[in-house]
Protein backbone atom coordinates (compact mmCIF):
# COMPACT_ATOMS: atom_id res chain seq x y z
CA UNK A 1 0.00 0.00 0.00
CA UNK A 2 1.59 3.38 -1.12
CA UNK A 3 1.01 6.43 0.38
CA UNK A 4 0.96 9.57 -1.74
CA UNK A 5 3.10 11.97 0.77
CA UNK A 6 1.41 15.31 1.44
CA UNK A 7 3.32 17.99 -0.93
CA UNK A 8 4.78 20.90 0.81
CA UNK A 9 2.45 23.32 -1.09
CA UNK A 10 -0.42 21.49 0.27
CA UNK A 11 -2.81 23.28 3.57
CA UNK A 12 -2.71 20.95 6.67
CA UNK A 13 -4.89 18.26 6.78
CA UNK A 14 -6.85 17.77 9.80
CA UNK A 15 -4.78 14.18 10.96
CA UNK A 16 -7.67 12.50 10.19
CA UNK A 17 -6.88 9.21 7.96
CA UNK A 18 -9.36 6.89 6.54
CA UNK A 19 -7.65 3.77 4.67
CA UNK A 20 -4.80 5.90 3.82
CA UNK A 21 -7.28 8.56 2.48
CA UNK A 22 -6.54 11.99 4.43
CA UNK A 23 -8.26 15.43 4.76
CA UNK A 24 -7.05 19.06 3.65
CA UNK A 25 -8.10 21.09 6.33
CA UNK A 26 -8.94 24.33 3.88
CA UNK A 27 -9.86 27.33 4.90
CA UNK A 28 -14.14 27.99 4.21
CA UNK A 29 -14.07 30.64 1.34
CA UNK A 30 -13.46 34.40 1.98
CA UNK A 31 -16.98 35.36 0.69
CA UNK A 32 -19.06 32.59 2.57
CA UNK A 33 -17.26 33.35 5.57
CA UNK A 34 -18.41 37.21 4.99
CA UNK A 35 -21.92 36.49 4.23
CA UNK A 36 -22.12 34.03 7.35
CA UNK A 37 -20.71 37.31 9.51
CA UNK A 38 -23.23 39.83 7.76
CA UNK A 39 -25.93 37.35 8.65
CA UNK A 40 -25.19 37.56 11.84
CA UNK A 41 -25.14 41.43 11.89
CA UNK A 42 -28.32 41.32 10.06
CA UNK A 43 -29.84 39.45 12.74
CA UNK A 44 -28.79 41.70 15.72
CA UNK A 45 -30.30 44.61 13.55
CA UNK A 46 -33.84 42.57 12.81
CA UNK A 47 -34.41 42.28 16.48
CA UNK A 48 -33.81 45.84 17.60
CA UNK A 49 -35.46 47.10 13.98
CA UNK A 50 -38.69 45.14 14.77
CA UNK A 51 -40.48 43.79 17.71
CA UNK A 52 -38.76 40.84 19.51
CA UNK A 53 -37.18 40.66 22.88
CA UNK A 54 -39.24 39.37 25.41
CA UNK A 55 -39.18 41.96 28.62
CA UNK A 56 -41.44 41.60 31.52
CA UNK A 57 -44.31 42.99 30.45
CA UNK A 58 -44.10 43.13 26.79
CA UNK A 59 -41.55 42.56 24.00
CA UNK A 60 -39.54 45.32 22.83
CA UNK A 61 -41.80 46.96 19.99
CA UNK A 62 -38.65 47.77 17.44
CA UNK A 63 -37.46 51.69 16.49
CA UNK A 64 -38.99 50.91 13.37
CA UNK A 65 -42.58 50.62 14.93
CA UNK A 66 -43.93 47.51 12.58
CA UNK A 67 -47.47 46.38 13.39
CA UNK A 68 -49.50 43.85 11.76
CA UNK A 69 -52.62 45.76 12.99
CA UNK A 70 -51.56 49.34 12.31
CA UNK A 71 -50.04 48.14 8.96
CA UNK A 72 -53.89 46.78 7.60
CA UNK A 73 -56.23 49.59 9.15
CA UNK A 74 -53.51 51.89 7.47
CA UNK A 75 -54.41 49.96 4.50
CA UNK A 76 -57.67 50.03 4.78
CA UNK A 77 -58.21 54.09 5.36
CA UNK A 78 -55.71 54.64 2.49
CA UNK A 79 -58.36 52.69 0.14
CA UNK A 80 -60.73 54.19 2.27
CA UNK A 81 -59.81 58.05 1.23
CA UNK A 82 -59.21 56.99 -1.91
CA UNK A 83 -62.81 56.45 -2.72
CA UNK A 84 -64.39 58.16 0.00
CA UNK A 85 -65.68 61.15 -2.24
CA UNK A 86 -67.84 58.49 -4.27
CA UNK A 87 -68.75 56.44 -1.55
CA UNK A 88 -70.06 60.10 0.24
CA UNK A 89 -72.00 60.41 -2.98
CA UNK A 90 -72.94 57.26 -3.35
CA UNK A 91 -74.64 56.75 0.12
CA UNK A 92 -76.98 60.26 -0.56
CA UNK A 93 -77.28 59.83 -3.74
CA UNK A 94 -80.86 59.60 -5.81
CA UNK A 95 -80.19 55.62 -7.87
CA UNK A 96 -82.55 56.68 -10.13
CA UNK A 97 -80.84 59.85 -11.55
CA UNK A 98 -77.37 58.10 -11.65
CA UNK A 99 -75.87 58.67 -15.23
CA UNK A 100 -74.94 55.72 -16.95
CA UNK A 101 -71.42 55.71 -17.95
CA UNK A 102 -70.60 58.44 -15.00
CA UNK A 103 -67.93 58.09 -12.56
CA UNK A 104 -70.38 57.17 -9.73
CA UNK A 105 -72.50 54.65 -11.50
CA UNK A 106 -69.50 52.73 -12.61
CA UNK A 107 -68.24 52.86 -9.21
CA UNK A 108 -71.87 51.78 -8.22
CA UNK A 109 -72.10 48.80 -10.50
CA UNK A 110 -68.07 47.73 -9.63
CA UNK A 111 -68.48 47.79 -6.04
CA UNK A 112 -71.77 46.57 -6.03
CA UNK A 113 -70.52 43.42 -7.98
CA UNK A 114 -68.14 42.85 -5.02
CA UNK A 115 -70.57 42.96 -2.59
CA UNK A 116 -72.77 41.11 -4.42
CA UNK A 117 -70.42 38.39 -4.49
CA UNK A 118 -69.27 39.06 -1.04
CA UNK A 119 -72.77 38.94 0.77
CA UNK A 120 -75.26 37.79 -1.99
CA UNK A 121 -74.19 35.09 -4.28
CA UNK A 122 -74.59 32.19 -1.70
CA UNK A 123 -77.95 32.88 -1.60
CA UNK A 124 -78.62 34.02 -4.77
CA UNK A 125 -75.97 32.46 -6.76
CA UNK A 126 -72.74 33.93 -8.52
CA UNK A 127 -74.33 34.42 -11.77
CA UNK A 128 -77.40 35.56 -9.44
CA UNK A 129 -79.68 33.26 -11.18
CA UNK A 130 -80.94 32.02 -8.03
CA UNK A 131 -81.61 28.87 -6.58
CA UNK A 132 -84.82 26.31 -5.55
CA UNK A 133 -86.30 29.00 -2.46
CA UNK A 134 -83.95 31.93 -3.53
CA UNK A 135 -84.96 34.08 -6.03
CA UNK A 136 -83.34 34.63 -9.82
CA UNK A 137 -82.39 37.95 -9.80
CA UNK A 138 -82.01 38.18 -13.44
CA UNK A 139 -85.37 38.18 -14.45
CA UNK A 140 -88.51 40.36 -14.59
CA UNK A 141 -90.61 38.61 -11.83
CA UNK A 142 -90.15 39.78 -8.47
CA UNK A 143 -91.67 39.48 -5.08
CA UNK A 144 -91.41 42.95 -3.33
CA UNK A 145 -91.13 44.70 -6.45
CA UNK A 146 -87.81 45.56 -8.59
CA UNK A 147 -88.22 48.95 -8.87
CA UNK A 148 -84.80 51.00 -7.60
CA UNK A 149 -86.53 51.83 -4.60
CA UNK A 150 -88.01 48.64 -4.12
CA UNK A 151 -84.80 46.58 -4.30
CA UNK A 152 -82.87 48.75 -2.15
CA UNK A 153 -85.45 48.39 0.41
CA UNK A 154 -85.23 44.59 0.61
CA UNK A 155 -81.65 44.80 0.22
CA UNK A 156 -81.35 47.12 3.79
CA UNK A 157 -84.50 45.76 6.11
CA UNK A 158 -84.54 42.02 4.65
CA UNK A 159 -87.25 39.91 4.28
CA UNK A 160 -88.89 38.28 7.42
CA UNK A 161 -85.44 38.88 9.05
CA UNK A 162 -85.52 38.66 12.67
CA UNK A 163 -83.46 41.90 13.57
CA UNK A 164 -84.80 43.78 11.63
CA UNK A 165 -88.44 45.65 13.07
CA UNK A 166 -89.05 47.27 9.22
CA UNK A 167 -88.56 44.37 7.53
CA UNK A 168 -90.78 43.17 5.05
CA UNK A 169 -92.97 40.76 6.46
CA UNK A 170 -95.94 38.21 5.41
CA UNK A 171 -96.73 35.05 6.09
CA UNK A 172 -98.16 32.22 3.80
CA UNK A 173 -100.19 29.76 6.26
CA UNK A 174 -98.86 25.93 6.35
CA UNK A 175 -102.28 25.36 4.74
CA UNK A 176 -102.06 21.39 5.39
CA UNK A 177 -101.86 22.18 9.14
CA UNK A 178 -105.25 23.56 9.58
CA UNK A 179 -107.18 25.18 7.18
CA UNK A 180 -107.49 22.46 4.68
CA UNK A 181 -108.17 18.91 3.95
CA UNK A 182 -105.59 16.98 1.58
CA UNK A 183 -108.52 16.58 -0.95
CA UNK A 184 -108.70 20.40 -0.97
CA UNK A 185 -105.42 21.02 -1.51
CA UNK A 186 -104.78 18.31 -4.26
CA UNK A 187 -107.60 20.28 -5.75
CA UNK A 188 -105.83 23.81 -5.63
CA UNK A 189 -102.61 22.14 -6.67
CA UNK A 190 -104.11 21.67 -9.69
CA UNK A 191 -105.68 24.68 -10.22
CA UNK A 192 -102.40 26.63 -9.08
CA UNK A 193 -100.98 24.24 -12.04
CA UNK A 194 -103.18 25.49 -14.25
CA UNK A 195 -102.40 28.82 -13.81
CA UNK A 196 -98.97 28.74 -14.88
CA UNK A 197 -97.62 28.16 -18.37
CA UNK A 198 -94.86 25.43 -17.61
CA UNK A 199 -97.54 23.59 -15.53
CA UNK A 200 -100.38 23.68 -17.39
CA UNK A 201 -99.85 20.24 -18.96
CA UNK A 202 -99.17 18.34 -15.90
CA UNK A 203 -102.58 19.87 -13.84
CA UNK A 204 -105.01 17.36 -12.85
CA UNK A 205 -107.86 18.70 -14.87
CA UNK A 206 -110.56 17.29 -13.20
CA UNK A 207 -109.64 18.85 -9.92
CA UNK A 208 -109.44 22.26 -11.64
CA UNK A 209 -113.25 23.51 -11.11
CA UNK A 210 -113.22 22.33 -7.42
CA UNK A 211 -109.85 23.81 -7.26
CA UNK A 212 -110.74 27.42 -8.16
CA UNK A 213 -113.25 27.37 -5.54
CA UNK A 214 -110.78 26.87 -2.88
CA UNK A 215 -108.43 29.25 -4.06
CA UNK A 216 -110.70 31.92 -4.10
CA UNK A 217 -112.15 31.42 -0.73
CA UNK A 218 -108.44 30.89 0.81
CA UNK A 219 -105.79 32.25 -1.94
CA UNK A 220 -106.70 34.93 -3.46
CA UNK A 221 -106.68 37.99 -1.13
CA UNK A 222 -103.25 37.75 -1.59
CA UNK A 223 -102.20 36.15 -4.88
CA UNK A 224 -105.23 38.09 -5.92
CA UNK A 225 -108.41 36.34 -7.70
CA UNK A 226 -106.71 36.17 -10.90
CA UNK A 227 -103.70 34.89 -9.03
CA UNK A 228 -100.90 37.57 -10.20
CA UNK A 229 -99.81 38.00 -7.11
CA UNK A 230 -99.61 41.29 -4.93
CA UNK A 231 -96.30 42.67 -4.07
CA UNK A 232 -96.80 44.81 -1.61
CA UNK A 233 -97.24 41.61 0.45
CA UNK A 234 -94.45 39.66 -1.53
CA UNK A 235 -97.56 37.26 -2.72
CA UNK A 236 -95.48 35.61 -6.03
CA UNK A 237 -97.40 35.58 -9.34
CA UNK A 238 -98.81 32.31 -9.87
CA UNK A 239 -99.84 32.86 -13.50
CA UNK A 240 -95.67 32.94 -14.78
CA UNK A 241 -93.65 30.44 -15.73
CA UNK A 242 -91.19 30.78 -12.47
CA UNK A 243 -92.09 28.51 -9.13
CA UNK A 244 -89.75 29.71 -7.12
CA UNK A 245 -89.37 26.06 -4.93
CA UNK A 246 -90.02 23.78 -7.86
CA UNK A 247 -92.90 23.66 -10.69
CA UNK A 248 -93.21 19.75 -9.71
CA UNK A 249 -96.03 18.63 -8.25
CA UNK A 250 -94.96 17.21 -4.73
CA UNK A 251 -93.07 20.34 -4.62
CA UNK A 252 -96.29 22.70 -5.36
CA UNK A 253 -98.08 20.49 -2.06
CA UNK A 254 -95.23 20.94 -0.19
CA UNK A 255 -95.52 24.65 0.01
CA UNK A 256 -99.23 24.44 -0.04
CA UNK A 257 -99.49 22.28 2.78
CA UNK A 258 -96.01 23.37 4.92
CA UNK A 259 -96.34 26.89 4.46
CA UNK A 260 -92.91 28.68 3.02
CA UNK A 261 -90.71 30.97 4.99
CA UNK A 262 -87.81 32.27 2.76
CA UNK A 263 -85.89 34.97 5.06
CA UNK A 264 -83.46 37.34 3.61
CA UNK A 265 -81.35 38.58 6.14
CA UNK A 266 -81.12 42.92 6.72
CA UNK A 267 -78.17 43.93 5.56
CA UNK A 268 -78.75 47.97 6.50
CA UNK A 269 -76.33 47.02 10.20
CA UNK A 270 -73.67 45.19 8.17
CA UNK A 271 -73.36 46.38 5.25
CA UNK A 272 -72.44 50.65 4.75
CA UNK A 273 -75.40 52.56 3.10
CA UNK A 274 -73.03 53.39 -0.15
CA UNK A 275 -72.85 49.45 -0.01
CA UNK A 276 -76.32 49.18 -0.05
CA UNK A 277 -77.18 51.69 -2.82
CA UNK A 278 -74.25 50.03 -4.92
CA UNK A 279 -75.69 46.49 -4.76
CA UNK A 280 -79.34 47.64 -5.22
CA UNK A 281 -77.72 49.44 -8.85
CA UNK A 282 -75.84 46.51 -9.59
CA UNK A 283 -78.52 44.12 -9.22
CA UNK A 284 -81.33 46.55 -10.78
CA UNK A 285 -79.12 46.74 -14.10
CA UNK A 286 -78.18 42.84 -14.14
CA UNK A 287 -81.96 42.82 -16.11
CA UNK A 288 -84.85 42.53 -14.17
CA UNK A 289 -85.03 46.40 -13.05
CA UNK A 290 -87.89 47.96 -13.90
CA UNK B 1 -5.27 29.39 20.26
CA UNK B 2 -7.80 31.49 19.07
CA UNK B 3 -11.24 31.29 20.12
CA UNK B 4 -12.71 29.86 17.12
CA UNK B 5 -10.08 27.52 17.09
CA UNK B 6 -11.41 26.13 20.16
CA UNK B 7 -14.80 25.09 18.37
CA UNK B 8 -12.31 22.61 16.92
CA UNK B 9 -13.25 21.13 20.43
CA UNK B 10 -16.82 20.56 19.86
CA UNK B 11 -16.10 19.18 16.32
CA UNK B 12 -14.50 16.58 17.54
CA UNK B 13 -16.53 14.95 19.99
CA UNK B 14 -20.02 14.47 18.98
CA UNK B 15 -21.25 13.93 22.57
CA UNK B 16 -19.83 17.34 23.03
CA UNK B 17 -21.53 18.67 19.72
CA UNK B 18 -24.73 16.90 20.56
CA UNK B 19 -24.94 18.34 24.33
CA UNK B 20 -24.04 21.73 23.01
CA UNK B 21 -26.75 22.01 20.23
CA UNK B 22 -29.51 20.98 22.51
CA UNK B 23 -28.48 23.63 24.97
CA UNK B 24 -28.73 26.18 22.28
CA UNK B 25 -32.42 25.02 21.21
CA UNK B 26 -32.80 25.02 24.65
CA UNK B 27 -32.23 28.42 24.95
CA UNK B 28 -34.01 29.45 21.65
CA UNK B 29 -37.10 27.54 23.04
CA UNK B 30 -37.18 29.65 26.35
CA UNK B 31 -36.29 32.68 24.96
CA UNK B 32 -39.26 32.32 22.17
CA UNK B 33 -41.67 30.18 23.63
CA UNK B 34 -41.93 30.75 27.34
CA UNK B 35 -42.67 34.25 27.17
CA UNK B 36 -46.06 33.71 25.42
CA UNK B 37 -47.05 31.95 28.41
CA UNK B 38 -46.87 35.37 30.61
CA UNK B 39 -46.57 38.29 28.47
CA UNK B 40 -49.68 40.10 28.52
CA UNK B 41 -49.82 41.45 25.08
CA UNK B 42 -50.53 37.70 23.55
CA UNK B 43 -53.58 36.96 26.38
CA UNK B 44 -55.02 39.80 25.06
CA UNK B 45 -58.02 39.99 27.49
CA UNK B 46 -61.17 40.54 25.15
CA UNK B 47 -64.83 41.34 26.59
CA UNK B 48 -67.09 39.23 25.28
CA UNK B 49 -65.35 36.25 24.91
CA UNK B 50 -66.88 33.83 26.71
CA UNK B 51 -66.57 29.31 26.48
CA UNK B 52 -69.18 27.33 24.01
CA UNK B 53 -72.87 26.69 25.20
CA UNK B 54 -73.17 23.27 25.68
CA UNK B 55 -75.57 23.16 22.58
CA UNK B 56 -72.41 25.15 20.89
CA UNK B 57 -69.72 22.74 21.90
CA UNK B 58 -72.38 19.32 20.85
CA UNK B 59 -71.99 21.19 17.36
CA UNK B 60 -68.45 21.83 17.28
CA UNK B 61 -68.00 18.59 17.65
CA UNK B 62 -69.83 17.83 15.40
CA UNK B 63 -67.70 20.22 13.07
CA UNK B 64 -64.12 18.37 14.07
CA UNK B 65 -66.10 14.89 13.88
CA UNK B 66 -67.10 15.82 10.16
CA UNK B 67 -63.22 17.48 9.43
CA UNK B 68 -65.03 20.89 8.21
CA UNK B 69 -61.34 22.02 9.28
CA UNK B 70 -59.89 20.04 6.80
CA UNK B 71 -61.57 22.58 3.98
CA UNK B 72 -62.34 25.84 6.09
CA UNK B 73 -60.53 27.84 8.43
CA UNK B 74 -61.15 29.72 11.22
CA UNK B 75 -58.67 32.78 11.27
CA UNK B 76 -59.01 36.24 9.02
CA UNK B 77 -55.89 37.21 8.87
CA UNK B 78 -55.08 40.79 8.98
CA UNK B 79 -54.70 41.99 5.54
CA UNK B 80 -57.26 44.14 3.69
CA UNK B 81 -58.35 42.10 1.09
CA UNK B 82 -59.89 39.21 4.20
CA UNK B 83 -61.04 42.19 6.51
CA UNK B 84 -63.19 43.43 3.40
CA UNK B 85 -64.69 40.41 2.67
CA UNK B 86 -64.61 37.93 5.90
CA UNK B 87 -64.89 41.07 8.44
CA UNK B 88 -62.59 42.06 11.17
CA UNK B 89 -59.14 40.02 11.29
CA UNK B 90 -59.88 37.43 13.99
CA UNK B 91 -58.68 38.11 17.86
CA UNK B 92 -56.16 35.34 19.62
CA UNK B 93 -59.05 35.67 22.42
CA UNK B 94 -61.93 34.44 20.06
CA UNK B 95 -60.13 30.70 19.97
CA UNK B 96 -58.92 31.14 23.42
CA UNK B 97 -61.25 28.09 24.20
CA UNK B 98 -60.79 26.01 21.53
CA UNK B 99 -59.34 23.43 22.49
CA UNK B 100 -58.42 22.41 19.72
CA UNK B 101 -58.00 25.63 17.70
CA UNK B 102 -59.38 25.50 14.03
CA UNK B 103 -57.62 28.16 12.65
CA UNK B 104 -55.96 26.03 9.81
CA UNK B 105 -54.42 26.89 6.76
CA UNK B 106 -56.16 25.64 4.19
CA UNK B 107 -59.06 27.15 1.97
CA UNK B 108 -60.97 24.96 0.31
CA UNK B 109 -63.50 26.50 0.75
CA UNK B 110 -64.17 30.28 2.82
CA UNK B 111 -63.40 31.00 6.32
CA UNK B 112 -65.65 30.36 9.02
CA UNK B 113 -64.69 32.61 11.09
CA UNK B 114 -67.40 35.01 11.77
CA UNK B 115 -70.32 32.71 9.59
CA UNK B 116 -72.48 33.31 12.28
CA UNK B 117 -75.28 35.53 11.20
CA UNK B 118 -74.16 35.68 7.90
CA UNK B 119 -76.84 33.15 6.40
CA UNK B 120 -80.16 32.48 7.70
CA UNK B 121 -81.12 29.16 9.49
CA UNK B 122 -82.93 27.74 6.37
CA UNK B 123 -80.36 28.94 4.40
CA UNK B 124 -77.58 26.85 6.34
CA UNK B 125 -80.11 23.35 6.42
CA UNK B 126 -80.29 23.79 2.32
CA UNK B 127 -76.55 24.27 2.50
CA UNK B 128 -75.77 21.46 4.23
CA UNK B 129 -78.10 18.96 3.06
CA UNK B 130 -76.54 19.93 -0.46
CA UNK B 131 -74.87 22.33 -0.85
CA UNK B 132 -74.77 22.21 -5.01
CA UNK B 133 -78.39 23.30 -4.72
CA UNK B 134 -77.38 26.76 -3.59
CA UNK B 135 -73.79 27.10 -4.68
CA UNK B 136 -73.76 24.70 -8.08
CA UNK B 137 -69.99 25.24 -8.03
CA UNK B 138 -69.38 23.84 -4.96
CA UNK B 139 -67.38 21.21 -4.15
CA UNK B 140 -68.68 20.77 -0.82
CA UNK B 141 -69.63 16.87 0.62
CA UNK B 142 -73.60 16.69 1.00
CA UNK B 143 -74.44 16.47 5.00
CA UNK B 144 -78.23 15.93 4.72
CA UNK B 145 -77.87 12.45 7.54
CA UNK B 146 -77.41 15.14 10.00
CA UNK B 147 -80.80 15.90 9.77
CA UNK B 148 -82.10 12.28 10.21
CA UNK B 149 -79.72 11.65 13.46
CA UNK B 150 -81.30 12.96 16.47
CA UNK B 151 -79.07 13.64 19.62
CA UNK B 152 -79.53 13.57 23.50
CA UNK B 153 -77.40 15.68 25.90
CA UNK B 154 -75.99 12.45 27.35
CA UNK B 155 -72.57 13.13 27.07
CA UNK B 156 -72.48 16.88 27.06
CA UNK B 157 -71.05 17.32 31.01
CA UNK B 158 -68.74 15.02 30.32
CA UNK B 159 -67.45 17.15 27.51
CA UNK B 160 -67.71 20.35 29.55
CA UNK B 161 -65.78 18.67 32.47
CA UNK B 162 -63.10 17.36 29.84
CA UNK B 163 -62.60 21.25 28.45
CA UNK B 164 -62.71 22.24 32.10
CA UNK B 165 -59.64 20.02 32.63
CA UNK B 166 -57.79 21.99 29.53
CA UNK B 167 -58.51 24.96 30.93
CA UNK B 168 -62.06 26.63 29.79
CA UNK B 169 -63.64 27.94 32.61
CA UNK B 170 -67.12 26.34 33.19
CA UNK B 171 -68.25 26.86 36.55
CA UNK B 172 -69.99 23.61 38.42
CA UNK B 173 -73.25 25.96 37.81
CA UNK B 174 -72.61 25.91 33.82
CA UNK B 175 -72.09 22.14 34.08
CA UNK B 176 -74.83 21.43 36.35
CA UNK B 177 -77.19 22.46 33.81
CA UNK B 178 -75.46 21.57 31.19
CA UNK B 179 -78.34 18.97 29.89
CA UNK B 180 -81.26 21.84 31.04
CA UNK B 181 -79.18 24.61 28.72
CA UNK B 182 -78.80 22.27 25.67
CA UNK B 183 -82.59 21.73 25.43
CA UNK B 184 -83.36 25.38 25.76
CA UNK B 185 -81.07 26.74 23.26
CA UNK B 186 -82.17 23.71 20.97
CA UNK B 187 -86.04 24.32 21.75
CA UNK B 188 -86.88 27.68 23.33
CA UNK B 189 -90.49 26.70 23.32
CA UNK B 190 -90.51 23.78 25.44
CA UNK B 191 -92.00 22.89 28.44
CA UNK B 192 -88.59 23.10 31.11
CA UNK B 193 -86.97 25.31 28.84
CA UNK B 194 -85.49 28.67 30.29
CA UNK B 195 -83.68 30.72 27.78
CA UNK B 196 -83.41 33.62 30.56
CA UNK B 197 -81.26 30.98 32.13
CA UNK B 198 -79.06 30.27 29.55
CA UNK B 199 -78.48 33.51 28.27
CA UNK B 200 -77.38 34.45 31.69
CA UNK B 201 -74.46 31.80 31.88
CA UNK B 202 -73.66 32.39 28.23
CA UNK B 203 -74.35 35.82 26.70
CA UNK B 204 -75.40 36.08 23.66
CA UNK B 205 -76.34 33.00 23.09
CA UNK B 206 -79.25 32.12 20.16
CA UNK B 207 -82.17 30.22 21.34
CA UNK B 208 -84.29 28.70 18.41
CA UNK B 209 -85.11 25.38 16.34
CA UNK B 210 -82.27 25.84 13.90
CA UNK B 211 -82.76 23.21 11.39
CA UNK B 212 -86.75 24.15 11.69
CA UNK B 213 -87.64 20.14 12.31
CA UNK B 214 -89.09 18.36 15.62
CA UNK B 215 -86.54 17.08 17.92
CA UNK B 216 -82.66 17.89 18.13
CA UNK B 217 -80.61 16.69 15.43
CA UNK B 218 -77.27 17.34 15.01
CA UNK B 219 -77.99 19.78 12.10
CA UNK B 220 -79.61 21.99 14.97
CA UNK B 221 -76.20 21.54 16.70
CA UNK B 222 -73.79 22.18 14.18
CA UNK B 223 -76.17 25.51 13.06
CA UNK B 224 -75.97 27.19 16.30
CA UNK B 225 -72.46 26.72 16.02
CA UNK B 226 -71.91 28.09 13.06
CA UNK B 227 -74.49 30.93 13.69
CA UNK B 228 -72.46 32.36 16.90
CA UNK B 229 -69.17 31.36 15.20
CA UNK B 230 -67.06 34.94 15.62
CA UNK B 231 -70.14 36.79 17.09
CA UNK B 232 -69.23 37.26 20.53
CA UNK B 233 -66.96 40.77 20.16
CA UNK B 234 -68.45 43.61 19.61
CA UNK B 235 -66.36 45.60 16.69
CA UNK B 236 -68.40 48.58 17.47
CA UNK B 237 -66.86 49.21 20.63
CA UNK B 238 -64.15 47.30 21.13
CA UNK B 239 -61.37 48.52 19.14
CA UNK B 240 -57.93 46.08 19.04
CA UNK B 241 -54.63 47.72 19.99
CA UNK B 242 -52.62 48.64 17.28
CA UNK B 243 -49.54 47.79 18.87
CA UNK B 244 -49.81 43.94 19.22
Amino acid sequence: MSKKPVEKKDPETTGHEWDGIQEFNNPLPRWWVWVFYLTIVWGIWYTIAYPAWPMIKGATAGYLGYSTRAEVAEEIERFKGMNSELEAQLASADLNTLTPGSDLHNYAIQSGRATYATWCSQCHGSGANGAVGYPNLLDNDWLWGGALEDIQMTVAYGIRSEDNDDTRYSEMPAFGEDYLSDEEIAQVVAYAMSLSPVTKDAADMSLVADGAVVFADNCSSCHMEDGTGDRSQGAPNLTDAIWLFGEDKAAITAVISEGPYGVMPAWSGKLTDSQINAVSAYIHQLGGGE
Amino acid sequence: MGILDKHVVLEKNATLLLVGSLLVVTVGGIVEIAPLFYLENTIEDVEGVRPYSPLELEGRNIYIREGCYVCHSQMIRPMRDEVERYGHYSLAAESQYDHPFQWGSKRTGPDLARVGGRYSDEWHVDHLADPQSVVPESVMPKYAFLLDKLIEPKYIQDVMKTNRIVGVPYTDEQIANAEADWLSQADPDGDNSDVDALQARYPKAQARNFDGKPGVSEMDALIAYMQMLGTLVDFSTFTPDASR
